[in-house]
Order: C-alpha cells, then sequence, then structure tokens
C-alpha cells in the first residue's frame, strides 16, 4: 500500500483475533434462541405472546402462592402447578418452536448455517436445549415466585423453608421432563414445514388429538387399561411419570403398578423425535 | 505465524478425477481433474453442469463418488470444519430471513463462524460498508431491492475473513448497472482484499472481465481450465469490413505478411503489433474500397471454447 493512500484507507482489514471452537457456536446459537423464544431484540409484535404467557403463568403463581400464605388453602402445589399450566405450555411451544426452526427453514437460511462448522447434530442440539430452557424458565420461575412467597410467609421458620426447598426441587425436575418432552415433540413437528401458522397449528393438533384418547380409555371397564390410559397423550405420560416418581401427587388418576413403563415410553419419546429431528438435518444439511 | 506463509502457497484448489454420481445414474461431476492457482476464478457451465456440485463438495456438505479434492491444502471430506472456517460461501438462492436487519444477521453469522462478540459485530459493519450496505444495514432486509439482498448475503460471506470465497451465481436477478457493480465488487475482493474468489456463472461474458482463471465445465465434465492471460494472449483481432473487393484486400494483406480469417463478409486479421493497424488501413486506403467497418475487438474467451464445445457434442 503506498504512503499516500494511508490517509483516506479504508480498506479491507484482515481478521486476526480469536476463534472461538464448536462449543461457543453452539452456545451462541443456543443463547439466540432464547432471545427468540421471548421476543428480545425483535419488534415489539414478536414479544407479546411469549410475555403473555409468561405473564398469565407468573400471575397464577403469586395468586396461588398469597392464597395459601393468607388463607392457608393449598389450591395448587409445585407439581400440580405444572400440570395445570400444561395448556398454556403447549401455545408455548406450538408458538416459539415454529419460530426457532420453521423460520429457518422457510427463509432458506440452512445453507448459510450448514457451510460453517457447525454439524447438524450441533443445530438440533442448539435448538433444542433453547427451547427446553425457555419452556423450563416458564414453569421455573413461576414455581421459585409461589416458593419465594411460601418461604417468607411460612410459620415454622428455617424448618418449613426446608421443607418448601424439598417440595420444589422434585417440582423444577418435573417442570424440566415436561419442557424436554414437549420440546422434543414440537420441534420435530415444526421442522417438517416452513410454514409457522401450520408448523403451530400441527403441535397443538397433536396434543390436542391425544388428549380425548385418553378420555375415552379412561372409561373402559378395566382397570389395566385405565392406568395405561395416560400412554396414549404426551401430556398423560408426563403425569403418569409424575405419579410414578413422585407419588404424594394427587391429580386423579392412577398408573397402578405400570410406572416404569411411562418411565420408558417417555425416555424412548424424547430419542425418538430427537432421532428423527437429526435424521431431518443431516439431509437438509447436506443439500 | 511462521507456518502462514507457506499456507498461502499451497495451491487453492486441487482435485484429482473428482466423481459424483446420484444413485449410480444421475452424473453430477465425472472425473474432474482440475489445479487452480489463488485469485479470481470463473467457475463456468450451463444451468446444470454441476457447478453447485462443485462447490458443496469443496465446502464438505456433500461426499465425491470417487477421486480426490483439496481446497487451501486441506481435505474437505476429512476435515470439514476446518475448511470451512477458511471459506465464505454465498448460496444462489435466497437464504436472508426478512424481518432481521442485515447488521443483525451478518453479526449473528458472524458468531456462528466462531467470532467473539465484539469483534463478530465490528466485522458484521466492515462487511456491510465493503458491500455498499453501510448506510442500510439497520433497515430489515425485506425491505431490500434484490441487488441489496445479494450485497448483504456477500457480506455474511465475508464476515470472518475467510480466505476462499465461493459465490455460487452472484448476479442472479440483478439488472445491467447491479451485475456490473456485483463484478466490480467481486473484483475488488480478489484484487484489493487479497481473498480468493470463485464465481460460479452460466454467463462466460460475465465472469471473464473480472477473473484471473477460468474452469469450464459441461455435463459435470471439464472442458477447460486455465489463465486468463493464457487464454486470451495474442488474441486482439480487427474485423474489417468493405462492402466490395473483400478478395483483393485479404491477398493485400497476405502478401503483408498477415493471416487473415474470413467470417461471413468481414475479413479478422490478427493484431500482433501496434504496425498491424497502420498497415491494414493503408492498404484499404491503396486499393480505395469502400470501408464498411473496422473493429477492434479483444478474441472472446467465448471463441476459445466454441471449436471443442462443438467437438465434443
Amino acid at each position: 500500500m503506498s504512503e499516500t493512500s494511508v490517509i483516506h484507507d479504508i480498506g479491507y482489514q484482515r481478521y486476526e483475533g480469536p476463534r472461538l471452537g464448536r462449543g461457543a457456536v453452539i452456545g451462541a446459537l443456543v443463547v439466540h434462541g432464547l432471545r427468540v423464544a421471548f421476543g428480545l431484540g425483535r419488534s415489539a409484535k414478536a414479544k407479546i405472546f411469549p410475555w403473555l404467557v409468561f405473564g398469565i403463568v407468573t400471575g397464577v403463581a403469586v395468586i396461588v402462592g398469597a392464597v395459601r400464605a393468607q388463607a392457608d388453602i393449598v389450591i395448587l402445589d409445585y407439581v400440580q402447578f405444572a400440570d395445570t399450566m400444561s395448556w398454556l405450555i403447549i401455545l408455548f411451544v406450538a408458538i416459539v418452536a415454529p419460530e426457532l426452526v420453521s423460520r429457518d427453514m422457510r427463509s432458506g437460511v440452512l445453507p448459510l448455517y450448514f457451510s460453517r462448522p457447525l454439524r447438524a447434530a450441533d443445530y438440533i442440539g442448539a435448538k433444542f436445549a433453547a427451547l427446553v430452557a425457555a419452556v423450563w424458565l416458564l414453569l421455573g420461575v413461576p414455581q421459585l415466585v409461589m416458593f419465594l412467597i411460601a418461604a417468607f410467609t411460612t410459620d415454622d421458620g428455617m424448618r418449613g423453608v426446608w421443607h418448601e426447598v424439598g417440595d420444589l426441587l422434585p417440582a423444577w425436575a418435573y417442570s424440566a421432563l415436561w419442557a424436554v418432552l414437549f420440546a422434543a415433540i414440537s420441534l420435530l413437528i415444526a421442522s417438517l414445514t416452513g410454514k409457522r401458522a401450520f408448523a403451530a397449528g400441527a403441535v397443538v393438533a397433536v396434543f390436542l388429538m391425544t388428549t380425548p384418547v385418553f378420555g375415552v380409555l379412561q372409561t373402559l371397564p378395566s382397570q389395566n387399561a385405565q392406568h395405561l390410559a395416560g400412554l396414549a397423550s404426551p401430556m398423560m405420560l408426563i403425569s403418569g411419570v409424575g405419579l410414578w416418581l413422585l407419588p404424594d401427587t394427587n391429580p386423579g388418576w392412577s398408573v397402578g403398578r405400570f410406572g416404569p413403563v411411562y418411565g420408558i415410553e417417555a425416555v424412548a419419546l424424547i430419542v425418538c423425535c430427537l432421532l428423527l429431528l437429526l435424521a431431518r438435518y443431516r439431509k437438509v444439511a447436506s443439500l | 505465524m511462521l507456518a502462514f506463509p507457506t499456507l498461502c502457497l499451497v495451491t487453492l484448489i486441487v482435485t484429482q478425477a473428482l466423481t459424483k454420481t446420484y444413485g449410480g445414474r444421475v452424473t453430477a461431476l465425472a472425473d474432474l481433474s482440475v489445479t487452480v492457482e489463488p485469485g479470481v476464478i470463473g467457475l463456468v457451465g450451463a444451468n446444470g453442469a454441476g457447478k453447485s456440485t462443485f462447490l458443496k463438495i469443496m465446502l464438505g456438505l456433500i461426499e465425491p463418488t470417487d477421486g480426490s479434492v483439496r481446497v487451501l491444502g486441506l481435505d474437505p471430506t476429512v476435515e470439514p470444519d476446518k475448511v470451512r472456517s477458511r471459506v465464505g460461501y454465498m448460496p444462489e438462492n435466497e437464504s436472508l430471513p426478512p424481518d432481521v436487519s442485515a447488521a443483525e444477521f451478518v453479526t449473528h453469522m458472524g458468531r456462528i463462524s466462531g467470532l467473539p462478540r465484539t469483534a463478530a459485530r465490528e466485522r458484521a459493519s466492515e462487511a456491510l460498508r465493503h458491500v455498499g450496505l453501510y448506510e442500510e444495514r439497520y433497515r430489515q432486509i425485506g425491505g431490500y431491492s434484490t441487488g441489496m439482498k445479494q450485497r448483504a448475503k456477500l457480506a455474511q460471506a465475508l464476515v470472518h475473513d475467510p480466505d476462499l470465497l465461493l459465490l455460487d451465481e452472484p448476479t442472479n436477478g440483478l439488472d445491467p448497472a447491479g451485475r456490473d457493480a456485483m463484478l466490480a465488487l467481486v473484483h475488488r475482493i480478489g484484487a484489493e482484499f487479497g481473498i480468493s474468489v470463485v464465481v460460479c456463472s452460466h454467463l462466460l461474458g460475465e465472469v471473464e472481465r473480472i477473473c484471473d482463471s477460468l474452469v469450464a465445465i459441461e455435463g459435470g465434465r471439464l472442458l477447460r481450465s486455465g489463465s486468463m492471460s493464457a487464454m486470451t494472449e495474442a488474441s486482439d483481432v480487427l474485423a474489417v469490413e468493405v462492402s466490395e473487393g473483400a478478395p483483393e484486400l485479404a491477398a493485400a494483406l497476405e502478401a503483408l505478411g498477415l493471416p487473415v480469417r474470413h467470417e461471413g463478409r468481414m475479413l479478422l486479421v490478427p493484431l500482433e503489433s501496434e504496425e498491424a493497424y497502420d498497415q491494414i488501413l493503408r492498404a484499404v486506403a491503396e486499393l480505395d474500397l469502400p470501408l464498411h467497418r473496422l473493429d477492434q475487438r479483444r478474441h472472446r474467451v467465448a471463441e476459445l471454447f466454441t471449436p471443442k464445445e462443438t467437438a465434443d457434442v
């Protein structure tokens, strides 16, 4: 470069700084997905829905907590809270999962991702982690609110607080189970189409259609059939795993001695969804 | 740092009998052996000639059926991550989300390429400035014109400072002015930024202006490859058209030692020296022939391909 051009030099600069590995790239993609889930860094329109859901869920938690503190009536315990909020969660994943994967498919941005040091599994993993985290926050934060209200109004001092912690932690794990299963199913459905509205409809439909099946099976005279009815619906499946692992909960039905079956199906369903997702994106990535 | 200069000396792209068939029936690439030196390289061929397949093999996105390929001295089938981190890819199709700004999108792509947060933001601004979108960088991409979208696509390929850019039909859908601007930009990237560029195009006339070397493929087979200077050497031609007396003129010129070719009613005379031009003019004047046309034209690379192309068919 000549001496005289230096003053006006706005020429190209090579990048000499650090280049981060795949771990950091996946991390960046997870954070990006989490921001997308809650509409952060996007238009006000994109924020309305997630924050509305978040507001409702937290509002319910505050009411439940307050009623318990004032009147000593337990409307919902931590675990029941997660069950009761399930329809809102379905709405949430139905909107957010297409936002995470259908958008990328629609806008044709995937070749730009996969021409970088990013594998199909990394992409799936990051999107999955982001959605799991978003759903878990949606349940876990209100549960924490309930806990805080209970902890500050307890009459038993430290012992009461410890008791609440003992209730909260399994409930957080239970919320994580909700998050993992719902994220896996909804991402798989959403990855099949680039149209967000279709994807959202399909996610709601899958959860909606399977619930009546549970209702019908529950009316069968056989007790085994009643105990196994929950396997037909993802929502009841989680509920069943809850019944098996957290026996104090009482959602009004029972899994009898079939608890492990629920556990196995839940794990199998999650693994299956993720493998199908991976297969789908292996194909997409090579296009 | 010491190892870097030697890396620069590595041949840009080498393929050996590269073949890609789909299901044993459709042949996308057949026995392609080519060696490409750094610079701006035109990859020319009709639609479906195998250009995009070649790019995807170089990115390690698809595996070749047979043969070998090395990009920047690395094998993309073995070390795709290493190759991809040094290569920028601009696909042919629409590939931008409409509802984010170019600045945000290119920054995100920078992070996906492994740049730290601040560096990604800085490099995104820089890349957008170089492609001429600095003023519009905070506007949503959905509101961009086709030309601006192509530039944004180029910016995302440039954000991580690659050593090699693979551009798949960068002038697609652009009007003539947009084409010229895009080609000038590509040329500048090759000449001033020190980044090698492979430009795919189905229009030979378009890329020949900006390329240092050319690779032409047809039906997945190598038609020809070489540097532009070798291809266009001594290829300036003067086309003379006289309304009568063409045979006399041809005879006169041949007497002067100038080889004459007939093309329709025109005589094509190679311009090997400055004097040749004067000699031709003088010959026309001496014979007092009615001169219709006098065209100095650079021998188009297309003409170099023509004979072989027809022989192949």
